[in-house]
């Protein structure tokens, strides 16, 4: 049990990991500032394209939303990192984890605010057209807001995985949180530097996983 | 050499694919074991789970909600991590196999049961009462009547998660786990070309795109039913 609390919470090794692991924290913190909004846009230009009425449109865009939800999201990150640069075309860890993940987060938010729009009954679109609204102002006016509210806690659970998914870029040696913790943890042989890391991403995401749950429960299935 | 040629040449080499491909495929084999093992595992335990909390005894309803939530808000790369690294120094040596089996199925066990849980609740109350009044028994009601139904209803969920986190199999690379994305980037290394890593990603695709198009193909089904 000692070598158990030593090996995973030593208080003495998480205090002097602490500034490194602070400073993973902001670039986690900056991270998801950047790939949550890039996700969203690109989520909405994904649900906005897969239920065009034009079939050259809606298809290819499917398609792709599907192509990236089959691509595990490392694979793709190590893609873009490992594999492009032989191509000639060299980029910083950031930029190839903020293309990675805008590529399969879009593809992820794109089938939420798919359903949210689906979810909105045709006879509001009609009505709104129907005052001479057009297609774009009834989507932005009245069928996007209505359908966001329907999927929020999808879209809640979706932001959940998003800033989850940041602790990969840690493979591509991008110093965020579990990067640094993980540095930390080569460094002391002891894993509490990990363990704390942990207890951040819970202190961080623990509140929204709660709030979805309770919501869920009261929406039901 | 065009640009074209060239891109051929990087990312789609004959040659190097037919080196590598045997290697490749083994990872495949190793990436669909693990899948298999963790969703039978995970699945299994996350309805026993949410089985056991319809039984409202208390303490052990808080111990299921507090492991559902903690693994739900936890990376995975981080729980891999920790437990790799940090197990053989207190004596437990874990192959890295076997730690990714047991971090990926608990993640998914702890995601089937708040899905089931959700399922469960959501079957009407007068199924309940329509069964305890026959004479079934609490049990009885529970898994002949209720869970039947909920399972249906959460298929579509259900089915979109377990792919998700088998999908996350290829995290093994970073433990060494000998998948198909360990075998692309150490093939990639030793030719220094990009193909292996292309195949990599086709391969995936392969695995994982049927699921998806499944998935897919069940939500409509679900939603139009429900309509």
């Amino acid at each position: 049990m000692d070598q158990l609390l030593d090996q995973f919470f030593n208080l003495e090794i998480m205090a002097a990991a602490w500034p490194t692991i602070l400073r993973g924290l902001g670039m986690t913190l900056l991270l998801c500032l950047l790939v949550i909004p890039l996700g969203v846009i690109g989520g909405l230009a994904a649900a906005l394209t897969s239920l065009s009425p034009r079939r050259w449109v809606r298809w290819p865009a499917i398609a792709l939303v599907d192509l990236f939800r089959a691509i595990p999201p490392l694979v793709l990150l190590i893609f873009v990192y490992a594999g492009l640069p032989f191509a000639g075309i060299r980029m910083s860890p950031f930029v190839a984890v903020a293309i990675a993940f805008m590529l399969n987060n879009s593809a992820y938010y794109g089938e939420v605010l798919r359903a949210g729009i689906l979810s909105v009954p045709r006879g509001q679109a009609e009505a709104a057209r129907s005052t001479g609204m057009t297609h774009a102002q009834t989507m932005r006016a009245v069928v996007l807001p209505q359908g966001v509210r329907n999927v929020l806690p999808d879209l809640i659970s979706n932001t959940v995985e998003v800033v989850k998914l940041t602790s990969l870029a840690s493979v591509v040696s991008l110093g965020e949180m579990l990067h640094a913790a993980n540095l930390a943890r080569s460094v002391t042989y002891n894993a509490s530097p990990i363990t704390m890391a942990a207890l951040v991403y819970l202190i961080l995401l623990w509140p929204a996983v709660r709030l979805v749950s309770r919501w869920q429960r009261r929406i039901a299935v | 050499m065009t640009g074209f040629d060239r891109f051929l040449a990087t990312f789609f080499n004959g040659e190097v694919i037919v080196r590598y491909l045997p290697s490749i495929l083994q990872g495949v084999w190793v990436t669909i074991a693990c899948s298999l093992l963790i969703v039978v595992f995970g699945v299994a335990a996350g309805v026993l789970l949410a089985c056991v909390r319809a039984y409202r005894i208390a303490p052990l309803n808080v111990a299921i909600v507090v492991f559902a939530d903690m693994m739900r808000a936890l990376p995975p790369l981080v729980l891999i991590l920790m437990v790799y690294f940090g197990l053989p120094n207190v004596g437990i040596m874990l192959s890295s196999f076997l730690v990714l089996f047991v971090i990926l199925g608990l993640v998914l066990a702890a995601f089937t049961e708040e899905i089931v849980w959700a399922g469960l609740t959501a079957v009407d109350k007068g199924q309940w009462e329509a069964a305890r009044s026959t004479g079934i028994g609490f049990t009885g009601t529970l898994l002949q009547v209720i869970l039947p139904q909920a399972l249906r209803m959460v298929i579509p969920p259900l089915t979109n998660r377990a792919i998700a986190i088998t999908k996350m199999t290829a995290l093994g690379t970073v433990i060494g786990v000998p998948d198909i994305l360990n075998q692309a980037t150490t093939a990639q290394s030793f030719s220094g070309n990009a193909s292996p890593l292309t195949i990599a990603a086709i391969a995936y695709v392969i695995l994982f795109l049927p699921l998806v198009v499944m998935s897919r193909w069940l939500e409509e089904r679900f939603v139009r039913h429900r309509r």
